[in-house]
């Protein structure tokens, strides 16, 4: 083991005591196992192939702070205004601890009548131990990963939703991820969402980043989806050069259920989104897709892994990357069909444009097919920006640069397409002409992002 | 052989000769010479056009007509190596492709490219500003601006939901040209190159797109039209035609030219310029 997993494990031995005092019962009973699968394994080292555009533990060398004793820093109150022109239950997460705004635009109280539970997860884990223990943790096991163990060993907030069986939501949650820590320091936030039988609802993820000193958030998101269930999901991520983040995002839908994943990297430092989807009920319906939008030496590296575990379940993915100047984007990608999972139809995509000279992209696009019945396909392309229909767009009298921004932005659109909430695909579209304008896409209407 | 050349355009001889003339022509090409990747493909273009005036290039494949259309347009695939271009009295050649159309320069593709994502309205309305702007003119209003697309489309009888599309994504061949000669009727240039209108359409879409350049044409614009039949020009009935052949107009004459080439076909104008032409 390196030093650099080893200050980690010096700092939990030492340590203990505190985090577990400052945790809570159903998060602290899983430490223990988180602790030693990281002793045993430490981060993937540099030739791990899952992470091989990806040097996570070089990442974790940088003197960050671990916020233990969960000190509080300093907040403006305009942080929690917003005025997202979009209709939402509002909510924060401030590194890793988890605000609720007494005023949002939308009643809190008309959710809770439904039996509708939205807070902290340290909250709920206190409140009602048994629902929480039933579902935390409980996507992995055999499929720990040093990134989701590191998470599990020092977490100690985060967003926990739960909608009831046939409840159905129709505004978004908005949950807005905001690191704040005017040290650099490491958060682990820990997110937990459970969506019953025939329920609706959808949550949109924004995260950004206030603080103007280096921060790592290693965030771990687990989400149950029942039979039924409609789901959607939109991560939204506007950080800036100095952020690294790292999500591990876990999916588990039953039967008939159908859910969206959007996830959108408008403006990062250095991302690596981990997104794993177990089919596990017949009929299941996932659309995955996402799009980063690169430039300055900007690194955003995208893995999703989909298993068809039973028959007849339907799955479409699709990653657009537009990477400008130095800008490194990467894709992986893995459809798993099992034996048994007959008829599954699986289709992936991944289509990249290198706008800049120096931008670089790496896609690995696989398929992994042990049943006989099945339609799937998978296909990936980078290519440059086309010359003639940037020709075609100026020989109208649309300047290059305009022209540009059309292509692009058309290259882009149809995975803003999916988006299957109106006013916020308007937005998005707004704030991705915007980025492509060289404007900052912070969105405008959301003090926490200004 | 110079001696006949200089007979059969006379009006471009005299005109060449006299430098203080040039403001005059609408466009003006003196001994063009362009390439794509080293090789060499226009060996001294000359022409001039006057407003009012229809004029149509023909020539055996690979003599360089859609070359002559693409290096008018500014496409930057190839290379101009000698030789000027004026436009209305300006060095066309310094010119960005967006800057030449908002001059008045029009160029219909011989293949529209299709781009998926960009919808003809939003492509149309962000052209159509790009040239207010150049002239000095405060942006469309989006009633204006949908009432003449109505207006325009009907020129070439072009279907309400094409307009809702992505830019020729889908578009038959057909539809794709008549999209090109909405594209003129929505921008309205002073000479619009058509280069190969006419291929791929069927008798019918070739009498709508005919149609729509004649009821585009008025004594101030002019056009280039490009063609390898005569059939064309039984629509758009040129004042003269020329003959392109490795890279060099070899002949021009009235319409009666498009007919006897038609007739004869090239190889008697290859006879005449000899094997070391």
């Amino acid at each position: 083991m390196s030093t650099t997993e080893s200050q980690y494990i010096d700092i939990y031995e030492k340590y203990s005591d505190t985090i577990f005092k400052n945790g809570v019962a159903v998060m602290n009973d899983c430490r223990q196992i988180a602790f030693d699968y990281f002793k045993d394994n430490g981060f993937p080292h540099s030739r791990a192939e899952l992470y091989r555009h990806s040097k996570i533990k070089e990442l974790f060398d940088f003197d960050y702070g671990l916020n233990l004793n969960r000190v509080k820093f300093p907040t403006s109150n305009n942080l929690f205004h917003c005025d997202v022109p979009i209709n939402s239950y509002l909510c924060f997460l401030v590194d890793e601890a988890f605000y609720l705004p007494e005023k949002s635009k939308l009643e809190w109280d008309d959710l809770a009548k439904k039996g509708v539970l939205i807070g902290s997860i340290r909250e709920m884990a206190q409140k009602y131990p048994d629902l929480v223990a039933s579902y935390y943790h409980k996507a992995y096991g055999e499929k720990m990963d040093a990134l989701v163990a590191f998470n599990t060993m020092f977490s100690q907030d985060g967003f926990f939703f739960y909608v009831p069986d046939g409840v159905v939501i129709d505004n978004p949650i908005q949950l807005i991820c905001v690191s704040n820590a005017n040290l650099p320091s490491i958060s682990n936030p820990r997110n937990l969402v459970v969506v019953g039988d025939n329920a609706k609802a959808s949550v949109l993820m924004c995260a950004h980043s206030l603080s103007n000193v280096e921060s790592l958030s290693n965030t771990v998101t687990e989400v149950f989806v029942g039979e039924n269930a409609h789901f959607d999901y939109y991560k939204l991520e506007s950080t800036n050069a100095k952020s690294v983040s790292l999500s591990s995002f876990v999916l588990k839908q039953k039967g008939n259920s159908n859910v969206l994943i959007n996830d959108m990297t408008l403006q990062n430092g250095f991302s690596r989104n981990n997104i794993s989807v177990d089919l596990e009920g017949e009929g299941a319906e996932l659309t995955l897709c996402g799009m980063v939008i690169g430039d300055s030496e900007q690194h955003t590296d995208n893995h999703t892994v989909v298993n068809h575990n039973v028959p007849n379940c339907v799955s479409k993915e699709l990653f657009k990357y537009v990477l400008n100047d130095a800008s490194k984007g990467a894709f992986s990608g893995r459809v798993f069909v099992a034996k048994d999972a007959q008829k599954t139809a699986a289709y992936q995509t991944n289509k990249n444009i290198c706008v800049g000279k120096d931008a670089k992209m790496f896609t690995e696009p696989q398929l992994e097919i042990y049943a006989d019945d099945v339609k799937c396909s998978h296909g990936a392309s980078t290519g440059q920006m086309d010359e003639t229909a940037l020709f075609y767009l100026r020989s109208r009298g649309i300047p290059e640069a305009e022209a540009k921004m059309l292509l692009m932005f058309a290259f882009v659109n149809d995975v803003i397409e999916n988006i299957r909430i109106d006013s916020l695909q308007d937005k998005i579209k707004l704030m991705v002409e915007k980025r492509f304008r060289g404007e900052s896409s912070l969105c405008k209407g959301c003090n926490a992002c200004k | 052989m110079l001696l006949k050349l200089k007979n059969c355009c006379k009006f471009r001889w005299r005109v060449v000769s006299d430098n203080n003339l040039e403001y005059r022509y609408m466009l003006s090409i003196k001994n063009l010479h362009a390439s794509v990747n080293g090789k060499e493909i226009l060996r001294g273009i000359n022409l001039e056009i006057n407003p009012g005036e229809v004029h149509a290039i023909m020539g055996p494949n690979g003599s360089g007509k859609s070359t002559l259309s693409s290096v008018l347009a500014g496409n930057p695939a190839f290379t101009v190596t000698e030789g000027e271009v004026l436009f209305n009295g300006k060095d066309l050649l310094a010119l960005s492709p967006e800057a030449r159309s908002c001059e008045g320069l029009f160029l219909s593709f011989q293949y529209p490219v299709e781009i998926p994502g960009v919808s003809m309205v939003n492509f149309m309305r962000a052209a159509v500003n790009e040239h207010r702007k150049y002239n000095g003119l405060p942006p469309m209003s989006a009633s204006d601006f949908l009432k003449m697309m109505r207006e325009k489309k009907e020129v070439v009888e072009l279907d309400n939901k094409l307009a809702n599309r992505s830019v020729n994504e889908g578009f038959s061949g057909g539809e794709k040209k008549r999209n090109e000669i909405f594209q003129m009727a929505v921008l309205e240039p002073k000479l619009s190159i058509l280069d190969e209108t006419d291929s791929g359409l069927d008798i019918d879409a070739l009498r709508i797109v005919a149609s729509g350049v004649n009821k585009l044409k008025s004594k101030d614009n002019a056009s280039i039209v490009i063609t390898h039949y005569q059939r064309l020009l039984d629509y758009i009935v040129p004042d003269f035609v020329h003959v392109l052949y490795k890279g060099k107009i070899v002949k021009s004459a009235g319409k009666e030219l498009a007919l006897e080439l038609e007739e004869r076909g090239y190889d008697w104008i290859k006879k005449e310029l000899g094997e070391n032409f």
